[in-house]
């Protein structure tokens, strides 16, 4: 799907999102989601070619640490997080969507332990070859 | 999946809207209460479908 037939699909829902919106609000917040989904699943290829591209230079790179997967790991979930409480935004439950995004921000620090600790393990061995 | 899912809800969507104003006008509210509520579970059946779909290929591509 080229950029123009994204942007055009996306104009064109929210239009009737809007009409829907005076009579239906709940089925107005459905198109939106609906649009978010399309528009996504459109993108899925060009994120695969991204993650293998980034992932060949890790490998010639042979660190021994993976970055390449909690790094992964943090993005999915921040988009995750980030789509659920933009709809919730739409919804008018600004409280729900702040919920969402301290969950998202607290699991994101999880995931991000290793990368820290590999971290301070490499600088540690620096300072001690010193 | 594409344009047509969206004009498939919107016309969903449109056709309840009118439904409700029609039943409302004459008079049988609770009919128009049902309407409301069987268009809407019918367009949150299908999308979600959709939404499982998504969160799935979030999974394998993002290695959650």
């Amino acid at each position: 799907m080229s950029v123009v037939q994204i942007v055009a699909l996306a104009l064109a829902s929210a239009i009737l999102a809007i009409t829907i919106k005076q009579y239906r609000p709940e089925i107005s917040l459905l198109i939106s989601l609906a649009v978010g989904i399309i528009i996504f699943m459109s993108l899925i290829p060009h994120i695969r070619t991204i993650i293998s591209f980034i992932e060949s230079f890790e490998n010639s790179a042979n660190i021994d640490f993976k970055i390449i997967t909690p790094l992964l790991k943090i993005i999915g979930t921040s988009y995750i997080v980030e789509f659920g409480s933009e709809i919730c935004k739409d919804a008018g439950e600004g409280a729900v969507a702040k919920k969402i995004e301290l969950a998202g921000k607290i699991l994101i620090l999880i995931l991000a332990f290793p990368i820290i600790n590999a971290l301070f393990e490499t600088i540690l061995n620096i300072l001690k070859s010193l | 999946m594409g344009v047509d899912f969206i004009f498939k809800i919107a016309g969903i969507g449109i056709i309840v809207a009118v439904l409700n104003m029609l039943l409302s006008r004459s008079g049988r509210e609770e009919q128009a209460m049902m309407t409301t509520l069987a268009g809407l579970i019918v367009v949150l059946l299908m999308l979600v479908r959709e939404i499982g779909n998504l969160f799935e290929t979030i999974k394998s591509v993002f290695r959650l």
